[in-house]
C-alpha cells in the first residue's frame, strides 16, 4: 500500500523546489482576489456593482458610465485604494521579514520584531506623541519617522552587541541581546507612557496597529524601502535553504553564512522598521503567513520567500476589510483582528509541530 | 579528470578555545588513495578534516591539484572539496531530491536554484546510491542507512576531487557500515576521488584505508601501510586497549581480550 503511494508520489514529483509560473500565478490571483473585494466593500455603502463598473471603465480601452457621483469615486480611488496598497505591502514586508527571520535563525518562532524593532518604534512613537511632534498628517508626520528612527537604534544596539559576542556560530546571543534590548526599550516606553497619562489612549491605538491613510503619503513614504529590501530578501532566498544545515556545513558548500546572516538581517529589520513606521504593531502576520505556505508548498525558502509576499500582503487586505467594516462606522484596530485570527492558527502550528510536521 | 599529484598537507595547526587540537601536521596522500585517520577520542582527526575542509580557521598549507586550499575561497574549494559531517544538521521538513541538490551549491547561479543538468546529476547519483524512489521523502523521515546514502549523494553531488569522511559510520550497524563504506570505495574507484576519512572502528579503518595514520594529541605519531600501524603494543600504548591483531594477508581484525585490564586506563572500548 505504501509503496504504492510511493510511486504515485514519486511521478508526481522528482524535481527540486521551484518557484514555478503556475505557484506565481495562483498566489497572484489571490492577492487581486483581495485587493478587488476590498475595493468593493467598506464602511461607506456604496453598491459593489457600481464598484465593479468603475474598476472596468479605469481599464484602457474601456469606457463604462458607472453612475457612481464624484464623491463616491474619490472613495474608491483616493481613501480605499491607497489603503488597500499599504495594507499589501505592510502585509507583504512582514511575511517576508518574517519567513526570512525563520530562514536565517533556523526557528519557526522567529518574528519580525524579534531583534527589538516592536520597541524601539514604540519607544520611538511613544516620544512623538508625548512631545506632541506629531500632527497626525501627512508626509512630514513626525510619528513613522519617530518609530522607524527607534526601532533602527534598537536593533543596532542589539546587533552591535549581540554580534560581537556572537564569534560563535551560534545565534542564541543575538537573541537574547535582542530580549534584553526590548525590555530596556520597553521599560522607557511604559515610564514615559505612565508618566504622561493623557497621551495613553494615543500610544495605546499606535501600539495595536492601524492602517490609516492620508491619501497615498504614507504609500509613497514605504515604497522605497520596502523596495529595497524585499528585493535584497528574494534575492537570498536560496542562501537561506543552503543555511538551513547550519553554518559549518554551509561554508563547505560554498557560501559565506556570516555574510548571508547579516544581509537577510539587516534587509528583515528594516522591512519590519518600515512596516512598523506606517502601521503600528500588527501582530502575527510574520509568524503565521510563512507557517502557513509551508504547510502548503514544504520548507524550501525558495518558495516560501516569495509566496509569502502575496499570503502576506492578501491576508492583511482581507483582514483590513474586517476591521473597517465589522463595527462600522468604529474601527478595530487591525492588530486586534490579525491576532483574532492568528493566534488559534499559531496554536494550531505548535500543536502540528509537536507531531513533527514543523 | 583526476590529476596525479598528490595531497600535501604541510605544518597544518588548529587552536580551539586555546588549546592546540591539530599541531603540525605533515601528510601526504597520493592521488585516487584512501587514508585511513586513526587516533582516540580527542586525538584532533575531526578538527584536521574540518580544517581542510576549510570549516575551522587553520594555520598551514593544503595543497591539493595545484591549488592551496587554505588560500581558496568558499566557492571554490567547494568544488574541489567535500565533507561528510560526523553529526550532520538535517533540517526538518526538506525533501531528500532538494538536500541532495544543496550539493550543487558551488556551482549554481544567484538564485540556487539547480538547472536541469544539475537535477539530472542529482538522479544519476541517487540512482548509484540505491536511492533512485526517495526523492519525495523526507529526510528526517529516513533510517540511519539511508540518512547516511543521502548525505553521502549530496557530498558526490558536489563533484569533488577530495572527499572527506568524518567517522561515516559511527552511527550505522554493522552491515550498514560495510553498506556505506563499499559504496564509497567503489566511487573512488570510478571517479578516482581521494578519501580522507576519520575511523573510530579500526578492523573497517585498515581494510577500507589505502594507507593510515595515526593521531596523537593532535599529531600525526605513525603513518604508513595499515600492517605497520595496527600492532598490538602501539594500540596498547595509544588506545590503553587490551587486544590481539589477527593479520590473514591483507585483512586484519582486531579482537579485544578481557581479563588483563591495564592500570589506570578506562578507554577501552574505543575498539570497535
Amino acid at each position: 500500500m505504501k509503496q504504492l503511494a510511493n510511486n504515485k508520489k514519486k511521478q508526481q514529483q522528482e524535481a527540486p523546489a521551484e518557484l514555478t509560473p503556475l505557484l506565481v500565478a495562483g498566489a497572484s490571483l489571490i492577492l487581486f482576489a483581495s485587493i478587488l473585494v476590498s475595493l468593493l466593500f467598506g464602511p461607506v455603502s456604496i453598491r459593489p456593482d457600481q464598484i465593479f463598473l468603475e474598476i472596468l471603465d479605469r481599464l484602457p480601452g474601456i469606457s463604462i458610465d458607472s453612475g457612481l457621483s464624484t464623491i463616491q469615486e474619490a472613495i474608491v480611488w483616493d481613501v480605499r485604494l491607497p489603503r488597500i496598497i499599504l495594507g499589501l505591502i505592510v502585509g507583504g514586508l512582514l511575511a517576508v521579514a518574517g519567513a526570512s527571520y525563520q530562514g536565517v535563525f533556523r526557528n519557526p518562532l522567529a518574528d519580525p520584531y524579534l531583534l527589538g524593532v516592536a520597541a524601539g518604534a514604540g519607544l520611538g512613537a511613544t516620544i512623538a506623541i508625548v512631545s506632541g511632534a506629531t500632527n497626525g498628517e501627512g508626509m512630514f508626520d513626525a510619528l513613522p519617522i519617530a518609530a522607524f528612527l527607534g526601532s533602527a537604534v534598537a536593533v543596532a544596539i542589539t546587533l552591535a552587541v549581540g554580534g560581537a559576542v556572537g564569534r560563535s556560530t551560534s545565534t542564541a546571543s543575538l537573541l537574547l541581546a535582542g530580549v534584553a534590548v526590548a525590555s530596556l526599550f520597553t521599560a522607557i516606553q511604559t515610564y514615559i507612557q505612565q508618566r504622561e497619562s493623557a497621551t495613553l489612549r494615543q500610544v495605546y491605538s499606535w501600539i495595536l496597529g492601524r492602517l490609516s491613510t492620508s491619501g497615498w503619503d504614507e504609500v509613497i513614504m514605504i515604497l522605497p524601502y520596502a523596495a529595497i529590501s524585499l528585493i535584497v530578501m528574494f534575492s537570498m532566498k536560496g542562501a537561506l535553504d543552503v543555511l538551513a544545515v547550519g553554518e559549518e556545513e554551509a561554508l563547505s558548500l560554498g557560501i559565506r553564512p556570516r555574510r548571508v546572516r547579516w544581509i537577510v538581517i539587516g534587509a528583515a529589520s528594516l522591512a519590519a522598521a518600515s512596516a512598523v513606521a506606517v502601521s503600528g504593531l500588527i501582530a502575527f502576520v510574520g509568524i503565521i503567513v510563512p507557517h502557513a505556505v509551508r504547510l502548503v508548498v514544504g520548507a524550501s525558502n525558495r518558495l516560501v520567500v516569495p509566496l509569502s509576499f502575496f499570503i502576506g500582503a492578501s491576508f492583511l487586505i482581507l483582514t483590513d476589510l474586517l476591521a473597517r467594516t465589522l463595527q462600522s462606522p468604529a474601527e478595530l484596530p487591525i492588530g486586534v483582528v490579525t491576532a483574532f485570527f492568528g493566534a488559534p492558527f499559531f496554536l494550531f502550528v505548535l500543536r502540528r509541530r509537536s507531531d513533527g510536521i514543523i | 579528470m583526476a590529476s596525479y599529484e598528490p595531497l600535501n598537507i604541510h605544518g597544518l595547526e588548529v587552536e580551539l578555545g586555546g588549546k592546540k587540537v591539530v599541531n603540525n601536521v605533515s601528510l601526504s596522500v597520493n592521488s585516487g588513495d584512501w587514508l585511513s585517520i586513526i587516533g582516540p577520542n580527542g586525538s584532533g582527526k575531526s578538527s584536521l578534516l574540518r580544517a581542510i575542509a576549510g570549516i575551522i580557521p587553520a594555520l598551514g598549507t593544503v595543497h591539493f591539484q595545484g591549488t592551496d586550499l587554505m588560500q581558496t575561497e568558499p566557492r571554490v574549494r567547494a568544488q574541489i572539496v567535500s565533507i561528510v559531517p560526523q553529526i550532520p544538521v538535517v533540517p526538518p521538513r526538506v525533501r531528500v531530491i532538494d538536500y541532495i541538490l544543496l550539493g550543487r551549491t558551488p556551482y549554481l547561479g544567484r538564485g540556487f536554484q539547480p538547472t536541469q543538468e544539475d537535477i539530472s546529476l542529482g538522479l544519476s547519483v541517487m540512482k548509484d546510491l540505491d536511492l533512485h524512489d526517495m526523492a519525495d521523502r523526507f529526510v528526517t523521515e529516513m533510517s540511519g542507512g539511508e540518512r547516511q546514502r543521502v548525505i553521502i549523494a549530496r557530498s558526490l553531488v558536489q563533484q569533488p576531487n577530495l572527499l572527506l569522511l568524518d567517522e561515516p559510520t559511527t552511527a550505522l550497524d554493522m552491515g550498514h557500515q560495510q553498506e556505506v563504506l563499499e559504496l564509497v570505495d567503489q566511487q573512488r574507484k570510478r571517479l578516482g576521488l581521494t578519501v580522507l576519512s576519520a575511523f573510530h572502528d579500526l578492523t573497517l579503518a585498515s581494510q577500507y584505508g589505502t594507507s593510515m595514520a595515526l593521531l596523537v594529541n593532535g599529531e600525526v605519531t605513525k603513518s604508513g601501510l595499515p600492517h605497520e600501524i595496527l600492532t598490538e603494543t602501539t594500540l596498547k600504548d595509544i588506545y590503553g586497549a587490551n587486544v590481539s591483531v589477527h593479520n590473514d594477508g591483507d585483512r586484519i581484525s582486531i579482537v579485544p581480550k578481557r581479563g588483563t585490564r591495564l592500570k589506570g586506563n578506562s578507554n577501552s572500548n574505543d575498539i570497535g
